[in-house]
């Protein structure tokens, strides 16, 4: 069990995590039994190649993969102890995620997709519009707020993503791979404003990439390799 | 929380061509629905607009209709002096014995023939009937052989113009009027004098009596006096309830309409099944995305029943549209009542409109069950990775 002060010093507490798939008859370690602290405000980038686990990782400190062993405390909260319906409500309120395709419900326009994550908090109307305005603002798409995803750029597109990941306010916010399916220009840009979140708003971001030059941007970076930590 | 009702409205409408097709077999199944409970309900209608709660009707004990009873003369004249009875300006009793006679004429065209009835009337039985009214032409006149038919009979028979001829039994009959009977069941039905008919057709006693009583206490004491009366084996009760009791014919109809909407609706059931199924594949990576965004599989499950219910709501208020068409059709067929032509027409009421959609709101709703439960089920990790 983790002692209480080890787990309010830092955002993301993790204890010998494990995660082991079923393929048929052979187990495969994606993770195995790491330990990692990660602290409010840091900009964490996670490295490595192909099947490392950095996206199971990720995912487990999201509330979205369950681990075969070990724990996960973010905030306070071993999430890997949260029932599915528990773990949802903890996600509205405490994780934005952003997706290297974007993820953006094609049907609903950019405010529209933004105001998603809110309409499951007990914010109204007026609330709900002052919040998705200012997230859209904070990533220079103010003026877009009625376009459909068709309607935007890939470098639009992610910066939607984002406003929708920093609309309820989360402390976390986790990017798998945000710039892998955008220009060079497009990708300086998301990164800037990950960077922005964490240096100015004391976010703490954690993204995973390929990309060396991405994870420069942020403020310590770790590697995986066969679900290790390799510094 | 749900999720946005927009988001279900705005998939339907982007997703317009993989839906089109069911909802317009949704429409069909909510077309024919429809239109064969309109049929049952504008023959009902037909019977039960047709009493007046102010008179009584009388035929013989054990007969469920006119065409099947006789009343003697005796018993006519017995009845004739009930006090219960109301009386006119002239203190002559209101009450009409009625001769009801089957007769078999040519429809117009190659139709075939088919069995109309004949009622032989007096001029107090016409007064007791006035939602029936002279359109064109004139009243026969008793002894002339002549006969008024309905407008809707004359639409559907050979010879039922004012002035043309038909013959029956051997006699020919001309006709001078044409009447309506303003959706009752009247407009099934050719009315002459009641004794000409008698002898025209060697009838020697009447079918029914049809009287005004003073009140709803004198009904009730001469229904009750009739009915005790050992010597009169007659059954009297109110025109209104053995209309009613005339609507024996729509039973089979309303069960033609719910065996082949039921039948049909399987096959829509699995078409809408089919277009959510298709929906859900289309949209694995979305549902993976609202559910990291905290939507909880309920709300997964409801949005998708949802959207089916929007898909098969359309299908309905289509269907009640297509429908409409044939609100008003005047159609004929057998009365199991009477053995004659009925005459009706198709009558689509509100209340069978929204039964129509609810209907097409069921079968949505059973049709995307499967497809909503597959969507809420989805592990959210597998949901994100799909294409």
């Amino acid at each position: 069990m983790l002692s209480q002060v080890m787990v309010e010093a830092n955002i993301v507490t993790i204890r010998k995590l494990s995660k082991v798939y079923q393929q048929g008859d052979i187990n495969v370690t994606a993770l195995n039994q790491i330990s990692l602290d990660i602290r409010a405000g840091e900009f964490l980038t996670l490295m490595g190649p192909s099947g490392s686990g950095k996206s199971t990782l990720l995912h487990i400190i999201a509330g979205i993969d369950r681990p075969t062993g070990g724990e996960c405390h973010v905030q306070g909260v071993d999430v890997t102890r949260l029932n599915e319906s528990e773990l949802a409500d903890w996600r509205n309120q405490n994780v934005g995620f952003v997706f290297q395709t974007f993820n953006l419900i094609p049907v609903l326009t950019a405010y529209e997709n933004v105001e998603l994550p809110l309409l499951l908090t007990r914010l109204n109307r007026q609330q709900r519009r002052h919040q998705v305005n200012t997230a859209l603002e904070l990533v220079g798409l103010g003026d877009r707020s009625h376009h459909l995803p068709r309607q935007l750029s890939g470098g639009q597109e992610q910066r939607v993503a984002i406003a929708r990941a920093l609309v309820t306010s989360p402390s976390l916010v986790v990017a798998d791979e945000p710039t892998g399916n955008l220009d060079s220009q497009s990708a300086h840009d998301v990164l800037g404003i990950l960077q922005t979140l964490s240096q100015t708003a004391d976010k703490t971001v954690i993204m995973v990439t390929h990309d060396p030059k991405a994870a420069a941007f942020g403020s310590r970076t770790i590697h995986l390799e066969k679900g290790e930590l390799t510094n | 929380m749900a999720l946005p009702l927009t988001y279900n409205v705005r998939n339907v409408l982007v997703r317009w061509r993989a839906t089109l097709a069911t909802i317009l077999g949704i429409a069909l199944v909510v077309a024919v629905y429809v239109s064969v409970q309109a049929m049952a309900t504008g023959l009902e209608k037909s019977s039960t607009n047709t009493g007046d709660p102010r008179n009584v009707m009388i035929v013989r004990k054990g007969s469920t209709a006119e065409s099947s009873s006789q009343v003697t003369r005796e018993q006519f004249k017995l009845i004739n002096y009930l006090p219960q009875i109301a009386r006119d300006s002239k203190n002559q009793p209101l009450i009409s014995a009625d001769v009801v006679v089957l007769i078999n004429l040519p429809r117009r065209g190659d139709g075939g023939e088919a069995n109309v009835l004949l009622r032989g009337i007096s001029p107090v039985g016409i007064a007791l009937r006035p939602q029936v009214t002279l359109v064109e032409g004139r009243w026969f006149t008793p002894g002339k052989r002549e006969v008024v038919v309905s407008r809707r009979l004359a639409a559907r028979f050979a010879n039922f113009e004012v002035g043309d001829k038909f013959k029956t039994g051997g006699k020919e009959l001309t006709v001078t009027g044409i009447m309506d009977g303003n959706n009752t069941a009247f407009d099934s039905e050719i009315w002459m004098d009641a004794d000409e008919s008698r002898s025209l057709f060697d009838r020697e006693n009447y079918s029914s009596l049809l009287l005004r009583v003073l009140d709803a206490a004198a009904s009730q004491t001469l229904i009750a006096r009739i009915e005790s009366d050992k010597r009169l084996p007659l059954h009297a009760l109110s025109e209104v309830d053995y209309y009613k009791s005339q609507t024996k014919t729509a039973v089979p109809i309303k069960f033609l309409g719910d065996f082949l909407a039921t039948a049909m609706s399987i096959g829509a059931i699995f078409a809408a099944m089919n277009t959510m199924y298709a929906s859900v594949g289309a949209r694995t990576r979305e549902i993976g995305t609202l559910r990291v965004l905290g939507y909880r599989r309920r709300s997964i499950l409801a949005s998708f029943l949802i959207e089916g219910a929007f898909l098969a709501f359309i299908g309905g208020l289509l269907g009640c549209l297509f429908s409409l068409f044939i609100n008003g059709y005047s159609i004929g067929t057998m009365s199991f009542q009477s053995w004659s032509e009925t005459v009706f027409s198709f009558r689509i009421t509100p209340w069978l409109a929204v039964k129509g959609l609810i209907f097409s709101v069921i079968v949505g709703i059973v049709g995307s069950l499967l497809p909503a439960i597959r969507a809420a089920r989805l592990p959210v990790i597998a949901a994100l990775k799909s294409v």
